[in-house]
């Protein structure tokens, strides 16, 4: 697993590629929890993500969580078949802003 | 590879219909996070040789991963020591994964899906396996061993 955090435009783009698993999670958890502590939007990349478990979903709607908390702008862009696999399979897909792509996500950040 | 041989006759030995079929793999871990990898691979490979599509695999490995995910957390307590046996078998037109581990017997009334109206980090795991296969249960644990997690997939 690989995750990788960079700014751009005032925006806190979060990229995970590779398996976000039980032993990966807590990095993906540290690094959301993180960027949503800065108060800054957050756009979180999941176009590499080959695998997602309910852990790393897990990471994503703490992370989200704490967002609406403090009123920042937290979305996902180009998310991968398998990860949108798992949000769909916890009716996640209709609570999160998805963006097609993270253009997208950039534009409509803040 | 002794070890995995005892368990391979233990498997057996209790005559259980459920685990009638043709044995695909059988895959021993330690009760480690970093052991799923390679459980998901050999699963997703056994599934492949079943005839499973790309989506059937792919729910196949997310029940198999979070079964595992709940033996390591919640049945050895996040122990490293534990060991888990994954084994799978053709059945007809059907894929049976057995895992078998060796803590203590859970409580099955507390192994249940949470309502998902309610938005909260985790819980999700037992979810994922009713939704991924077509059946789920805990069944009578080979000779000492813990607990054996039953879950079928008809192959499509």
């Amino acid at each position: 697993m690989n995750c990788e955090i960079r700014e751009e435009g005032g925006v806190s783009v979060v990229a995970l590629s590779g398996d976000v698993d039980l032993e990966s999670s807590p990095t993906v958890r540290t690094a959301l929890l993180d960027c949503v502590g800065k108060q800054q939007a957050v756009v979180v990349d999941l176009s590499g993500v080959s695998y997602i478990d309910s852990s790393g979903v897990a990471s994503l709607v703490e992370a989200y969580q704490n967002a609406r908390k403090s009123e920042t702008s937290f979305a996902l862009a180009d998310v991968s078949q398998a990860a949108m696999r798992v949000l769909e399979l916890a009716r996640l897909d209709k609570v999160f802003t998805i963006h097609d792509s993270l253009v997208d996500g950039l534009k409509n950040a803040g | 590879m002794a070890d995995l041989a005892k368990h391979r006759r233990s498997l057996h030995a209790d005559g259980d219909a459920d685990l009638e079929g043709e044995p695909i793999v059988q895959v021993k871990i330690a009760s480690r996070p970093d052991e799923l990898r390679l459980v998901r691979s050999t699963v997703s490979q056994a599934a492949v040789v079943c005839g499973c599509s790309e989506e059937c695999v792919q729910d196949i490995v997310i029940a198999v991963d979070e079964a595992c995910q709940n033996v390591i957390k919640h049945a050895y307590g996040g122990d490293p020591s534990g060991e888990l046996v994954i084994d799978i078998r053709r059945d007809g037109d059907r894929i049976a994964i057995n895992i078998v581990d060796f803590a203590p017997p859970v409580d099955e009334s507390t192994v249940k899906p949470r309502a998902l109206d309610e938005l909260r980090p985790g819980g999700l795991g037992t979810h994922f396996i009713a939704e991924c296969m077509d059946d789920a249960r805990f069944r009578s644990p080979p000779a000492g061993a813990g607990n054996r997690l039953w879950m079928i997939k008809r192959i499509k």
